[in-house]
């Protein structure tokens, strides 16, 4: 594969979250340092999923594939469920420090609002389109052909895409997860949580033949879903965020499962790596 | 700044925490002395002795002179915050330790006491406040130092070959029973860090007894080392990995003139951002011949080890560091960060006006634990001396009127040896972790998670805490579970096309 698919891929997956990084976070130690956090949280979180599922797998019959499948969706929705209640956590965390913030403070006001740190979703986000793309990042150079054995040949491609999706739907996810606890509407954290299911149960879905015409039209409907949130993200307006995040949501939907290769086996990027 | 050679162990790393001018007079420091044992074993150790606050803000302005203990006070025109405060201020941090210094070849993280004047609730917003300005200087430059080891070892396959051990590590792993190669391990281990305590407790030694020439040699001869010797031998690999011919004669002058402004910049004066530029490059050299060096399971017993030391030492009133400070603080000298990173944060206007007049009030400690290293080609074992330098304490500046041309805080201060064994733990997780790039980004969230919550503690706490111990423990945490629970599971979802 070439250098031009190994740029190609990591701009799509992570120039938006770069671009929304350079122009709002880094030049703010706190929010740098709540973006990392999230980050860490969002790990920890990962960290006890990936525990409980290994448990499983282990005390499971390894020969047994509709088991192991089970097993696999299994672990993505608790996954999921601890992933939020994660983000819950690392809000009441961010409460303390703005109370610690606004008692040190001279006039009374936190030098950062409660808006602003749901950048946190940001560095969910991050970490998990991190850990979902710098794997097939790095396999795309090296050498080898996508989809030699009959697979999708746009592995890479909807994987890129799918990683945006998701970066862009964890920031908005915590925005709208923080909003709901800070106004105590307990329907948009539900929400935050059915819609995360959702999603990230579609893998799951049996596919049907590869699409012929690629997530092209569908990635970048999502993509440019999720544009026009940036903007009402930092405007912290929360109607039009919800409203983009839910079109990109569904373009997700629409545009992310039909791209799986039938079988639901990917070509290449685990097995080169072993 | 001096850079020393040192084990890796011994080094000390002080954070200070400046704060801003107005008169803040909260120092806390973390400091913690990396064993020079460790370092002894193979590279060469960058003792940092951690210096008074003064230290960041004079090296803003590139007049960081290391001289001998003669000659003037090692770091120009460090100006205090506050020009009212400056004398009794300045009485009481150079009577405490502000810097621990390593012991040779040992470990000791020493507590620097906090010096704490005047606090009152704006002083401690502006902690805060500062807080996070310093942790994001800290972020900066450890990024940027483990960056430069992952992409060394993704790339150059000499740091990952096994070419012999240390001295210092002889127990072999290549044993085929899994308790025979902890047993090994766990050896290595207990050798390493008492090489380490014998070396610090001799650098106690020397220090007491004023061989002030001696370490400063010392010093001198193994940061001469460190950037031709290990300068030469990277420059080798990589040109050797991207098949690039490069002739006797240039790579003399690239390996002469690279030395030699380190040398500088380092011991005496320079730009500052080519300062750091130095002092990352000196700490990723050094934490990929410890990557290279040190055989796996004894590697990662040896950080869990270290930190468990770091911690004691720090925090109990015998270890050999903490006596190092004490006597620095009955002789009144402040104790010089012969390795320690600094970032200043604003240029001072008349800061060189300054450091003539301010200048050599101060003697000059010299600690040194020098580590020759002998590479033989054929052998199997590589010799290194470690040795450690600590600098005086820069004098106070006296005006106020330079006090009111400066604008913001001053730096930070970060042991080098803390670098470097941040840049093991992420370049070992890069190394040995099946070729998987989720354990080495899980080490280094991990890593800087643990030296946000570091700072934290110390701007909660107000004294000197240990470093290396609670990011270690997360970045050892995080590499064994990301390892072995996580990248199965992460596999296993991306070739279904999951995302969570």
């Amino acid at each position: 594969m070439t250098l031009a698919v190994f740029f190609g891929c990591s701009f799509i997956a992570f120039g938006p979250a770069l671009g929304l990084c350079l122009f709002s976070v880094v030049r703010e130690p706190l929010r740098v340092i709540i973006l990392v956090a999230g980050a860490f949280f969002w790990l920890v979180s990962l960290l006890l999923s990936s525990l409980v599922w290994f448990i499983a797998v282990k005390a499971s019959d390894p020969g047994d594939e509709p088991l192991q499948k089970g097993l696999l969706i299994f672990g993505v929705l608790f996954s999921v469920l601890l992933q939020e209640a994660f983000r819950f956590l690392y809000y009441k965390l961010l409460r303390k420090a703005i109370e610690g913030l606004v008692a040190l403070s001279e006039d009374g006001c936190s030098p950062i609002s409660i808006q602003q740190m749901a950048y946190a979703g940001l560095g969910f986000g991050l970490m998990s389109g991190a850990f979902s793309m710098i794997n097939l990042l790095a396999d795309a150079l090296g050498p080898g052909t996508v989809g030699i054995h009959g697979d999708s040949q746009l592995y890479f491609l909807t994987s890129a895409f799918m990683t945006m999706v998701m970066i862009f739907l964890h920031t908005f996810w915590g925005i709208l997860f923080f909003h709901g606890c800070e106004t105590q509407r307990w329907w948009e954290m539900v929400a935050v949580i059915f819609t995360h299911l959702i999603v990230s149960g579609l893998g799951s879905r049996v596919r049907q033949a590869p699409s012929q015409d690629p997530e092209g039209p569908s990635g970048a409907l999502s993509l440019s879903c999720s544009l026009p949130a940036l903007p009402a993200l930092w405007c912290c307006q929360l109607g039009p965020t919800v409203a983009f995040s839910a079109i990109s949501f569904l373009f997700s939907v629409i545009g992310g499962p039909p791209f799986v290769p039938a079988g639901g086996r990917c070509p290449g990027a685990p097995a080169a790596r072993e | 700044m001096w850079l020393g050679e040192s084990a890796a162990l011994g080094r000390v790393s002080t954070i200070c925490l400046r704060i801003s001018k107005h008169s803040l007079n909260i120092w806390p420091h973390i400091s913690t002395v990396r064993k020079a044992l460790y370092e002894k074993l193979m590279m060469i150790i960058f003792m940092n002795s951690s210096d008074s606050e003064e230290e960041a803000c004079n090296e803003r302005t590139s007049l960081i002179s290391a001289d001998s203990p003669p000659a003037a006070s090692y770091q120009d025109g460090l100006q205090a915050p506050e020009a009212a405060e400056t004398q009794t201020y300045r009485k009481r941090r150079t009577g405490g330790s502000c810097s621990p210094s390593d012991a040779d070849g040992g470990n000791s993280d020493s507590g620097i006491p906090v010096r704490e004047i005047a606090v009152d609730d704006k002083e401690e917003e502006l902690t805060l406040k500062y807080g996070a300005k310093h942790v994001i200087m800290l972020f900066v430059p450890v990024t940027l130092c483990m960056v430069v080891v992952v992409a060394t070892i993704k790339s150059v396959r000499f740091y990952t070959e096994k070419n012999g051990q240390l001295i210092y590590t002889p127990f072999s792993e290549d044993t085929p029973s899994v308790g025979q190669r902890l047993l090994n391990s766990v050896l290595n281990t207990i050798i390493m860090i008492s090489v380490i305590i014998v070396m610090t407790v001799f650098l106690v030694v020397l220090y007491k007894y004023r061989c002030y020439k001696f370490i400063h040699g010392w010093l001198i001869l193994s940061s001469l080392m460190l950037l031709f010797l290990f300068t030469y031998i990277y420059l080798g690999e990589v040109l050797k990995t991207y098949n690039v011919a490069m002739d006797y004669l240039t790579l003399f002058f690239v390996i002469w003139n690279f030395g030699a402004v380190g040398m500088i910049c380092i011991h005496w004066k320079g730009p500052l951002h080519l300062q750091q530029a130095y002092l990352i490059m000196i700490s990723a050299l050094m934490a990929l011949v410890f990557i290279k060096y040190l055989p796996e399971w004894s590697a990662w017993v040896i950080l869990g080890a270290i930190s468990i030391y770091d911690l004691i030492a720090v925090l109990c009133p015998r270890g050999p560091l903490r006596m190092l400070v004490e006597t620095a603080q009955e002789r009144n000298e402040p104790i010089f960060p012969a390795l320690i990173y600094s970032s200043a944060m604003v240029w001072t206007v008349g800061m060189a006006k300054q450091d003539a007049a301010s200048r050599s009030l101060t003697q000059q400690t010299w600690d040194s634990a020098e580590d020759v290293r002998e590479i033989h080609d054929n052998s199997a074992y590589v010799e290194s001396e470690i040795s450690e330098a600590r600098s005086p304490a820069p004098t106070h500046p006296t005006t106020s009127l330079l006090e009111d041309l400066e604008e913001e805080e001053r730096g930070v201060k970060l042991g080098l040896g803390d670098f470097i064994f941040y840049s093991v733990l992420v370049g070992k997780a890069a190394a040995t972790a099946s070729g998987d790039w989720n354990t080495t980004l899980a080490c280094f969230v991990a890593i800087l998670i643990g030296l946000c919550l570091t700072l934290l503690l110390l701007a909660v706490f107000k004294k000197a805490l240990p470093a290396l111990p609670i990011s270690i423990t997360f970045g050892l945490v995080f590499y064994f579970s990301t390892d072995n629970l996580v990248r199965p599971f992460m596999d296993t979802l991306a070739s279904h096309q999951l995302y969570i």
